[in-house]
């Protein structure tokens, strides 16, 4: 099972169906103690940096996140929820991220619009393996939503061109995030999450009941 | 890179999408998830629905329409058409929209944009204006070229009724309350399909700092690439030239490639 962490912001069933359409068990979660039993955890976010670092922490999730990527858990970070990884953000100094990953997040570059909203093109750093973009197509096409991202880190597995490289996503292990919204990148989004889905199946003894190639991956995938 | 995003609108009364001109002769142009995963394959960027039922008796027809959407569609979409709350926001939210479209309840009370900006973030806010053209008055029209002496009202109610207010300067305002977007409809090109009115695109793109996409006219690809190009445009919507099957969102998009504008690809 896939847990969506559902701590009471903005639309979080795109992230549950888009993982459900590539064949995961995924689900909502909102009972801390739920957690414990996911093989994979998904925190999505929308909006600023400082009512998600709250509202996961009064929900209680937060806790339970990290004891999830302490054991090692497939984790994937997406938007907001990719930001909070980091140790804090420009946006709201006072609200701490996990600390998970090192690095702040910071504002976009000025004279360009803020936020950026629109697609964008994934430039793969150099000699850099990444499991979350195996098989992405060349160019792959993206969706953003943002004002802030974290810096570039020896983590930083992509990033996209707007007003200078701009991080796109970043890997540590089994700890994963995407600046950009693969729930809503269409087919190469979808990939992405299989890689996802397939890393969640292929990570220790608690393998979802469901296969994860239970249905076809829509064309262009690459997978 | 900056890319222009190509958004079909998708009007739906009572759980159909319609088309018309100018709100009148509706005739039923499909179910509009199918239509909206048409589309997604063509490569449309984003979508937008515009509920425009009469009647609140059919509100939860809307949230079924986005719910089986977000089941089958994985790029955004935006829906608009009475929205008047927080909890009328946080419905379609919950049912998997990305964004919600206010329009005559934000006029009314403009604290609606900054409370659902606070509550979800401003990203998921679109105020749509509706704007009818009218001679400047004092302070207005300050730009200059071909939109000079000419300023823009702010209508609401689907364009029933006058509001006095000027649209430009609602535009900065509702991007400085917490819109994250704006949706700019000219009145006296929507439906006339002679293209966008491109002078107040232009006003409103140079002293807005959020995203503008433009619509209203669009009655052939080239009104779309002086909407990005001239107009400043973020984004470009159009309905009926989809809808009536003239041209698919990859031919728009291959249109716009052409002229310089850069796109992703359909």
């Amino acid at each position: 099972m896939i847990a969506v962490l559902d701590y009471g912001i903005g639309n979080l069933r795109s992230a549950e169906k888009a993982l459900q359409h590539v064949g995961s068990d995924a689900r909502l979660v909102s009972d801390p103690a739920r957690v414990a039993d996911a093989d994979g955890v998904v925190l999505p976010g929308v909006g600023s940096f400082g009512p998600c670092a709250r509202a996961l922490r009064d929900s209680g999730l937060e806790s339970a996140a990290l004891d999830a990527i302490a054991r090692g858990t497939p984790f994937l970070g997406i938007c907001i929820g990719f930001q909070l990884l980091y140790e804090g953000s420009e946006e709201d100094p006072d609200q701490p991220g996990l600390g998970v990953l090192p690095g702040m997040v910071r504002a976009l570059p000025r004279g360009v619009k803020h936020p950026q909203m629109q697609w964008n093109v994934l430039d793969r750093v150099a000699d850099r393996e990444s499991g979350l973009l195996a098989g992405t197509p060349d160019p792959a096409w993206v969706y953003f939503v943002h004002s802030f991202a974290p810096e570039m880190t020896s983590d930083t597995t992509s990033t996209c061109d707007y007003g200078g490289p701009i991080t796109a996503s970043a890997e540590r292990g089994p700890l994963w995030g995407t600046q950009f919204h693969p729930e809503k990148s269409g087919s190469v989004g979808l990939g992405i999450l299989g890689n996802f889905a397939r890393e969640v199946a292929g990570a220790g003894p608690g393998v979802s009941a469901r296969p994860v190639t239970g249905r076809p991956a829509p064309s262009g995938t690459g997978s | 890179m900056r890319t222009v995003r190509v958004i079909p609108c998708l009007d739906v009364d009572a759980g159909r999408v319609v088309k018309g001109i100018q709100f009148v002769d509706l005739v039923d142009a499909g179910d509009p998830v199918e239509m909206a995963a048409r589309y997604n394959a063509q490569g449309a960027d984003e979508l937008v629905f515009l509920d425009i039922t009469a009647s609140s008796d059919h509100r939860q027809t809307m949230v079924d329409v986005v719910s089986r959407t977000a089941e089958q569609v994985f790029i955004p979409f935006t829906v608009g058409g009475g929205v008047r709350s927080v909890e009328d926001a946080r419905r379609l939210l919950r049912a998997g929209a990305d964004k919600v479209g206010i329009n005559t309840a934000a006029v009314e009370r403009p604290e609606l944009i900054t409370e659902i900006a606070t509550e979800f973030g401003a990203q998921c806010v679109v105020v749509a204006i509706d704007a009818r053209r009218r001679p400047a008055a004092d302070g207005e029209g300050e730009g200059e070229g071909e939109g000079e002496g000419v300023a823009w009202e702010v209508f609401t109610h689907g364009g029933r009724t006058s509001t006095g207010i000027d649209a430009v300067h609602w535009a900065e305002r509702c991007a400085t309350i917490g819109a994250g977007e704006i949706l700019l409809t000219s009145m006296d090109r929507d439906g006339t399909r002679d293209g966008f009115d491109i002078d107040l695109t232009r006003r409103i793109s140079d002293c807005c700092p959020v995203p503008l996409i433009a619509s209203g006219g669009v009655g052939e690809l080239d009104h779309l690439v002086a909407g990005a190009v001239e107009g400043a445009a973020d984004a470009v919507l159009a309905a009926s030239i989809f809808h009536l099957g003239e041209f698919t969102v990859g031919e728009a998009k291959d249109h716009l490639a052409a002229a310089g504008v850069a796109v992703r690809p359909a």
